[in-house]
């Protein structure tokens, strides 16, 4: 059975569809990533998956229990960690627990198994107010109050927004480790250099998933000859390349810039000789892999 | 659950300082300010005098009111034209018309009238003055006719202008003690739901096990007891600072604060699922409470006299019935044989209330 089943969600504010008939299943203890830019309709999705929200229309079941009828069996049984974070600022981090731990019933000696790692990490403070706590160890302890009552399934809204690299990495870690107890994990976020630690990924613009694979799979659907390129100027590289012929796109992507070719046989010389004789720029270049930023991107110009 | 709810707010409630300030600050600020502002003392307070008589008598009856330090003289007037002018010009509070023939009239042991008009746009400090120079008037009287003959009388004939309907009786404390009660619970129960959606933890509550009445209750109880604590402060204010007698039985009276303050709480859930910010929050229970319960409970006005629309609209008013129960409990010492009626009130609606914000908590956004 799937942990969560998606069938031809729909949801609108007014004028605007913020979810446009979206299905999928996150299968039982499954790492599912939600991945998309802001603003692409994975926040309602997440909130009518946790009963906050009704759909329009269509259905969707988490833990075989639909998500309007059933909302009381799944309100027990899922762990929910919403975008912003949600926990009482004046209260430190053992009350915030025990406060979690007391509305579902249980109390944090009894979860130590689930959450007794992530926990060691923030005892030390556990004193402390939540509104003083760095933005990763807030992370943490939001993740501890969602684990509290040992869910089946766990919902993650944009967990590692707002957080540093190393925080983000240590989640991620964080995460594996929740889903080798069994539980299965919905999470979405807007970095797509994360999709790759999930075990299979829904790829989600303006409402409507464009992609749902595993992360390789996806990547290996990328058909096109892909090069890092670099200048001494980035910006005006991009500039003075992109009226080249046979350009399929041309974007920055970190220290260098992304460059993807219509032609399967196309080689880094030509288009160094191509860039040479247009700017005097040094410039190095070399074929890469596609990763899951450049399969969106792709998607979104040429899907 | 519910414990941990309770044990939650009150960690909240002893760490917030502005909490506590609204909490216990308001109420006696209120109490005070209402208090001092009501009861101001009458000094040198101008008036006109229009003597028509210009005798002994008269004379006399002038220096006694203008040495007992509440009247100064502020303008002759030479005839009764010259009365509304004054007045308009805003420069007197009060005018005081001595008949031509005073003196001999008062030796003769005939009937006579002064006549004293009081500006009556402010009305405490109207009905005050009044009462003043009434008094003094009658003191001029039994001192200038001890015993002798007691036909013989000054009858001050009165005539409020500016305001003649002017309510005669006036305790404050009942209506501030209602207004207070009533503002500060709804605002606590509202803002602190407000709050938690501003923090985005009514989210997290919301698709917790928790039912609909453990959210709704664990919010009430504690400001429950804590307005409660606000309304014995207030009693004892009233008491002691202003000296409102308090005749009947205490524990009723608490039992019925208990009451008015479980439907202010009420109140103040069904507020708090309309706001989205504490500011929302606030500024509703502030308006939606304070002009009503002013206005409309008999606090201010007495809803005898209100057109039949706004008479009915009071019998809705919670404040109407707790007035009511305060002052006979508190001044007529009445117990539950004389205020069971407006307690059924309140209780029904305590009851309808809470069963209302129970229903219409919504545990979706949408």
């Amino acid at each position: 059975m799937a942990a969560i089943e998606v069938h031809q969600i729909s949801k609108s504010f007014g004028e605007t569809k913020a979810v446009k008939d979206m299905s999928f299943n996150v299968n039982d203890g499954e790492l599912f990533g939600l991945i998309g830019p802001d603003g692409a309709g994975k926040t309602t999705l997440i909130k009518i998956l946790v009963t906050l929200q009704k759909p329009d229309s269509g259905s969707a079941k988490v833990d075989g229990q639909d998500v309007v009828s059933g909302y009381h069996h799944i309100r027990n049984i899922i762990g929910y960690m919403p975008g912003k974070f949600a926990l009482y600022q004046d209260l430190s981090i053992e009350e915030n627990m025990s406060f979690f731990a007391d509305i579902f019933g249980t109390k944090i000696e009894e979860q130590m198994e689930l959450m007794g790692d992530i926990y060691k990490q923030i005892e030390p403070f556990k004193k402390r107010k939540a509104g003083q706590l760095s933005g990763g160890m807030k992370q943490k302890l939001a993740l501890c109050c969602a684990l509290i009552h040992k869910p089946k399934i766990l919902v993650l809204d944009e967990p590692t927004t707002g957080v540093d690299a190393v925080s983000r990495r240590e989640f991620w870690d964080m995460l594996s480790h929740i889903k080798k107890q069994g539980i299965s994990i919905l999470v979405s976020t807007p970095y797509m250099d994360e999709a790759a630690r999930c075990d299979r990924i829904a790829l989600v613009q303006e409402g409507s998933i464009i992609a749902l694979d595993t992360p390789k799979g996806i990547i290996k659907d990328f058909a096109h000859p892909i090069f890092g390129i670099k200048g001494d100027n980035n910006y005006h590289l991009i500039e003075e390349l992109k009226n080249m012929p046979g350009l399929r796109s041309l974007y920055p992507s970190g220290e260098y810039a992304h460059l993807v070719m219509d032609d399967k046989n196309q080689s880094s010389e030509e288009i160094k000789n191509y860039a040479a004789a247009k700017t005097h720029q040094k410039i190095e270049i070399e074929p890469i892999e596609a990763d899951i930023e450049d399969c969106f991107i792709e998607m979104m110009q040429h899907g | 659950m519910l414990k941990g709810l309770i044990l939650k707010e009150f960690r909240h409630i002893m760490r917030d300082p502005r909490t506590l300030l609204i909490l216990f600050g308001m109420p006696l600020l209120q109490l005070l300010l209402f208090g001092f502002a009501l009861s101001t003392e009458i000094k040198d307070a101008p008036i006109a005098v229009l003597d028509q008589s210009k005798d002994a008598q008269s004379y006399a009856l002038q220096s006694k009111l203008f040495s007992s330090g509440y009247f100064k003289l502020e303008q002759k007037l030479i005839n009764a034209k010259q009365i509304e002018k004054s007045f308009e010009t805003g420069k007197v509070k009060m005018a005081l018309v001595i008949p031509p023939q005073f003196g001999y009239q008062l030796n003769h042991g005939k009937h006579v009238q002064v006549q004293l008009i009081v500006d009556a746009s402010d009305i405490n400090t109207g009905i005050t003055l009044r009462n003043y120079a009434e008094n003094i008037i009658r003191d001029y009287q039994n001192q200038e006719n001890p015993t002798e003959r007691p036909f013989m009388q000054i009858v001050p004939k009165i005539r409020m202008i500016f305001n003649p309907g002017l309510a005669s009786v006036y305790s404050f404390v009942p209506g501030v003690s209602a207004l207070v009660l009533i503002l500060i619970s709804s605002m606590l129960t509202s803002v602190t739901i407000a709050r938690e959606k501003e923090l985005g933890t009514m989210e997290v509550i919301s698709i917790s096990p928790l039912k609909k009445h453990h959210i709704v209750i664990g919010k009430v109880i504690p400001y429950l007891g804590l307005s409660l604590l606000n309304a014995i402060i207030i009693i004892i204010v009233g008491v002691w600072v202003f000296d409102m007698p308090m005749k009947g039985n205490i524990f009723i009276l608490l039992l019925e604060c208990l009451l008015y303050v479980l439907v202010a709480l009420a109140l103040g859930v069904l507020i708090s699922i309309r706001a989205n910010t504490q500011q929302e929050a606030m500024f509703t229970s502030l308006l939606s409470m304070m002009l009503p319960t002013l206005l409309l409970s008999g606090f201010l006005f007495p809803v005898e006299s209100m057109p039949w629309v706004l008479q009915q609209i009071s019998k809705i008013i919670p404040a109407t019935y707790f007035i009511e129960v305060i002052k006979s409990i508190m001044i007529k010492g009445g117990g539950f044989e004389l205020v069971w009626k407006p307690t059924l009130v309140l209780a029904f609606m305590a009851f309808v209330l809470i069963s209302i914000s129970i229903k219409s908590l919504k545990t979706r956004i949408d």
